[in-house]
C-alpha cells in the first residue's frame, strides 16, 4: 500500500452519541485488501455475538478497494452487517456512485454504530461530517427523499445518497437501501438495519486525488484494461438490453422459476423479455461510475389518468433480470405494464428487496391456494397468479401491518411458513429468498453454502449451463469448484470490481494493476488471501450459528425437475455434508 | 472526469477539469459540464489580473502566476465550468485537448474544430 494513500482511513460514526472519528488501518487493508476482506474483519471487531440485528450493537459497515476510483468497473461498495433477515452473515453490494464517493471522500471503510433516538441523516464530504434532523423526510419515498436531500446539500455530480423508503423504517426485514434512485444494496436488509437506527440516509461526497506509483505505468495499464473491457462482449451485452437479456435463454433451458416454482418455463416469457422492454419502454440507460458498460435500465411508463383527457404520468422504472423473474415470472405476470407498475412501488415507494418480496408473494399465494390462509389473514385480498392489483395490495399491507398475517409476511419467507406452514414450497435458502435460478445442481447447492446465500458467490447457475448440462460431476467435485470460485471472488469484491468485470480481472491482471497502488500480490497471494476472507467470512457465520449439516433444502426444487435431470436430494445431502466438513477443517486449520 | 485527472498523471478526481451531474435526479438524465469555448469569455473579463487570457478560437489560458485566487472567475461562468484546484487555490479551465473523448465508448464527448466565419458574434 502506498504512503498517504487515504484507503487506510476508517470513518466511525456513532449515532448514539453523535461522534465521529477517523482510525488509520494500514494493516488491515495491507492484509484484507479491501472491500469484502476488510469489511468481514470490521465485522468481526464490531459486531457482539449474538447481537440483536434491529439493536444499537449492530454495525453498518461500508467498505471499498484498492482499485475503486483508479480502474474501469470497480465500482461496487460493499456493506456489511447482521441480516435482520436470517440472523446471519450479512453482506450486500452497490453500484451507483457509492464507491467512487466513498474513496474520492478519503476513507477505505465507513462503520456506523450505535442509534439516534429521532430521524437522522449524515452528510460525509470529505472531513466534515453532519449529523441532520431528518424528521420531515421520515416516511417518504426513494425519490422525494433523494430529491429533498440533492436540493439541500453540496456535491452534485460526485455524491451517493444512500436511502431507505418506508420499508426499512418499518423494520421489515428484507429492506433495501437505494444508492442514486436506481441501484440497491438490495439483499439481506440493510434497509431495516438504517431503520432500526432511525438513519434515513447517508450523503457522501468528495474530490481528492489518489497516489499511484507510476504514472505511466497506470495510464498504461488503465488503457489496456478500458479497451479489454469495451471491446468485451460483456460490454455489448450488458449495454444492449441489461441483465433482462437473460429471461429469454434461461427460459428456453427450463431454468426460470414460475409461479412458485411449480414450473421452470414461462409460456409469456417473451412478453417480459428484456427484448421486449428494450422495444418497448426504454428510456434511459445508466452507468454506475468509473464503469463504460452502462448496464442500467431504466423503463419509461407512460400512464393516461382515468378520470382527464391528456392528462399523462411518466414514471421512469428501472429492471433488471431479477426483479422481472421475482415480480414477474414467479407471480405469474404476464404484461409489462403489470410488472412495471409493482416495481414502482417496490422501489419508488416501499424500498424493499423486489427478489425476496416476489418469492414471499409467491408463497403467498400458493398458500391461499391450498387453503393454509384465508381471507381472514389477506384481508379480503385474493392471491391469484398474474393479478397484479392483487399484489400491489398485498405489497401496501406488508408496509402498512394491519394483522398478524402481514406482520409476519414483513419477516420474510422462513418465518412465514414457520408459523402458517407449507415450509416445502417455501423457497428460502440460509433465510433468503431464492434467485431466479432453477438450472440445477449447481444453482441450489451453489446458494445453499454461498456465504451470502447469493446467485453471485459462486455462480452456480452458470455451472450447470457450462458444465453440468454435459457432463454429471460428483458431489465432492461440485463443492469444490463452487468453493473456489467463490473464493476467488472474495478477491474481486475486495478490491472492488464489478463481478460483471470477473473475465477481465485475471489473478494475473489484477497482481499488475495492485502494483500500481503499491500492493505486492502475487496471484498465489491472491488466491490465499480470497480463501483466508471465505474461512472468515464461515467462521461468522457459525459463531452466529449456521451449519450446513442442518439448512433446510425447500422440497419444491425436486418436484419440479431443472435441466439437470440427476439432481435429487440425496445428492445435495451428501455435497452438503463434504462441504461442512471442509470449511470446518479450513476453520481448524487456521486457529 | 477520470480521463481528465489521468492526463496530468493523476489518478481520482482532484485535478479533473469536466463534470457530469443529473440534472435533477438519475431519472432526468446527465449533463456534462465543461468549458464551452466562449468567444469572449466571461471568466476572463472579470479576472483582476488577467491571469486568464482569451484564446484565439475560443477559450482561456490560465497563468498561474498571475492568480491571486480570487475566485471571481467561478463566480462569472453561470455553466460551473470553472474547476478549483484547492492545493493551489486556483482555478482549473479545460484545455480542449480532447483526451477524455477516448475515454467515452457511448459517443456523448467529441471534439469539433469550429471554422471562425461560422461563429456568430
Amino acid at each position: 500500500m502506498l504512503k498517504n494513500d487515504s484507503l487506510e482511513n476508517v470513518l466511525y460514526i456513532n449515532l448514539t452519541r453523535r461522534t465521529f472519528r477517523v482510525e488509520r488501518r494500514r494493516e488491515l487493508f495491507e492484509q484484507h485488501i479491501g472491500g469484502t476482506g476488510v469489511a468481514t474483519q470490521l465485522l468481526h471487531e464490531e459486531c457482539r455475538e449474538g447481537c440483536d440485528p434491529l439493536g444499537p450493537d449492530n454495525p453498518i459497515i461500508f467498505a471499498v478497494g484498492p482499485l475503486t476510483a483508479l480502474f474501469p468497473l470497480a465500482s461496487k461498495a460493499v456493506a456489511m452487517f447482521k441480516s435482520p433477515l436470517n440472523g446471519n452473515l450479512g453482506e450486500s453490494h452497490c453500484g451507483g456512485r457509492s464507491a467512487i464517493a466513498i474513496r474520492m471522500a478519503g476513507y477505505g471503510a465507513i462503520v456506523i454504530q450505535g442509534a439516534s433516538t429521532m430521524p437522522v441523516y449524515l452528510t460525509i464530504n470529505g472531513n466534515q461530517i453532519h449529523f441532520r434532523d431528518a424528521s420531515s423526510l421520515w416516511g417518504m419515498g426513494n425519490f422525494s427523499t433523494g430529491r429533498i436531500i440533492r436540493e439541500n446539500e453540496t456535491g452534485s455530480g460526485l455524491r451517493t445518497i444512500m436511502r431507505i423508503g418506508k420499508a426499512g423504517e418499518k423494520l421489515i426485514t428484507y429492506s433495501c437501501v437505494m444508492s442514486e434512485t436506481f441501484r440497491h444494496f438490495g439483499r439481506l436488509g440493510l434497509g431495516a438495519v438504517f431503520g432500526s437506527k432511525k438513519l434515513k440516509a447517508v450523503v457522501v461526497s468528495g474530490r481528492s486525488s489518489l497516489p499511484i506509483s507510476d504514472r505511466k505505468i497506470y495510464r498504461k495499464l488503465y488503457d489496456e484494461v478500458y479497451t479489454t473491457a469495451v471491446d468485451s462482449t460483456v460490454m455489448k451485452k450488458y449495454h444492449d438490453l441489461g441483465t433482462a437479456e437473460n429471461i429469454v435463454p434461461l427460459n428456453r433451458f427450463g431454468g426460470l422459476p414460475t409461479r412458485n416454482l411449480t414450473g421452470a418455463q414461462f409460456e409469456n416469457a417473451p412478453r417480459i423479455s428484456g427484448e421486449t422492454f428494450a422495444r418497448q419502454y426504454l428510456g434511459r440507460r445508466l452507468a454506475c461510475s468509473h464503469c463504460p458498460v452502462g448496464c442500467i435500465h431504466i423503463a419509461a411508463l407512460r400512464e393516461p389518468y382515468e378520470d382527464v383527457a391528456y392528462f399523462y404520468k411518466t414514471s421512469m422504472i428501472s429492471y433488471d433480470y431479477e426483479p422481472i423473474y421475482a415480480l414477474g415470472t414467479m407471480l405469474g405476470i404476464s404484461k409489462p405494464v403489470d410488472f412495471l407498475k409493482l416495481m414502482d412501488r417496490v422501489e419508488e415507494a416501499w424500498g424493499m428487496d423486489a427478489m425476496s418480496l416476489g418469492v414471499i408473494l409467491a408463497w403467498a399465494t400458493e398458500a391461499f391456494q391450498r387453503g393454509l390462509i384465508t381471507e381472514d389473514e389477506t384481508r379480503g385480498v385474493k392471491l391469484k397468479w398474474g393479478d397484479a392489483k392483487a399484489y400491489v395490495k398485498a405489497g401496501g399491507y406488508i408496509i402498512d401491518q394491519p394483522n398478524d398475517f402481514y406482520q409476519t409476511l414483513a419477516r420474510g419467507v422462513e418465518y412465514a411458513s414457520s408459523i402458517y406452514g407449507g415450509k416445502e414450497f417455501a423457497l428460502s435458502f440460509g433465510g433468503n429468498e431464492m434467485p431466479g435460478y432453477h438450472t440445477g445442481p449447481g444453482a441450489h447447492l451453489g446458494v445453499l453454502i454461498g456465504t451470502r446465500h447469493s446467485h453471485l458467490d459462486n455462480a452456480g447457475y452458470s455451472i450447470d449451463q457450462k458444465n453440468l448440462v454435459e457432463k454429471k460431476m460428483k458431489p465432492e467435485e461440485l463443492v469444490d469448484v463452487l468453493l473456489n470460485e467463490e473464493r476467488w471472488r472474495q478477491i474481486l469484491s475486495s478490491l472492488v470490481v464489478c463481478f460483471f468485470a470477473r473475465g477481465i480481472y485475471s489473478p494475473e491482471l489484477v497482481t499488475r494493476l495492485l502494483d500500481v497502488a503499491g500492493f505486492d500480490l502475487s496471484p498465489d497471494d491472491l488466491q490465499r488471501v480470497g480463501r483466508e476472507i471465505h474461512t472468515e467470512k464461515y467462521r461468522f457465520k457459525m459463531r452466529e450459528g449456521f451449519s450446513l449439516d442442518t439448512v433446510r433444502i425447500p422440497e419444491r426444487i425436486f418436484e419440479t425437475p431443472t435441466p439437470i435431470p440427476w439432481l435429487n436430494k440425496q445428492y445435495l445431502k451428501e455435497a452438503l455434508t463434504y462441504a461442512q466438513k471442509t470449511i470446518v477443517h479450513e476453520l481448524e486449520e487456521k486457529k | 472526469m477520470f480521463a481528465c485527472s489521468r492526463r496530468v498523471g493523476e489518478a481520482g478526481l482532484a485535478r479533473s477539469c469536466i463534470g457530469v451531474r443529473s440534472i435533477g435526479g438519475m431519472e432526468r438524465g446527465f449533463s456534462v459540464i465543461v468549458c464551452k469555448a466562449c468567444n469572449d469569455p466571461p471568466c476572463a473579463k472579470v479576472c483582476p489580473t488577467q491571469a486568464l487570457t482569451s484564446r484565439e478560437g475560443g477559450g482561456v489560458r490560465v497563468i498561474p502566476d498571475r492568480c491571486i485566487g480570487c475566485g471571481h472567475c467561478r463566480e462569472a461562468c453561470i455553466i460551473g465550468a470553472v474547476y478549483w484546484n484547492d492545493e493551489t487555490n486556483k482555478p482549473m479551465i479545460c484545455l480542449h485537448c480532447g483526451y477524455c473523448v477516448d475515454f467515452c465508448p457511448h459517443g456523448v464527448l467529441g471534439m469539433q474544430k469550429r471554422e471562425l466565419e461560422n461563429v456568430e458574434e
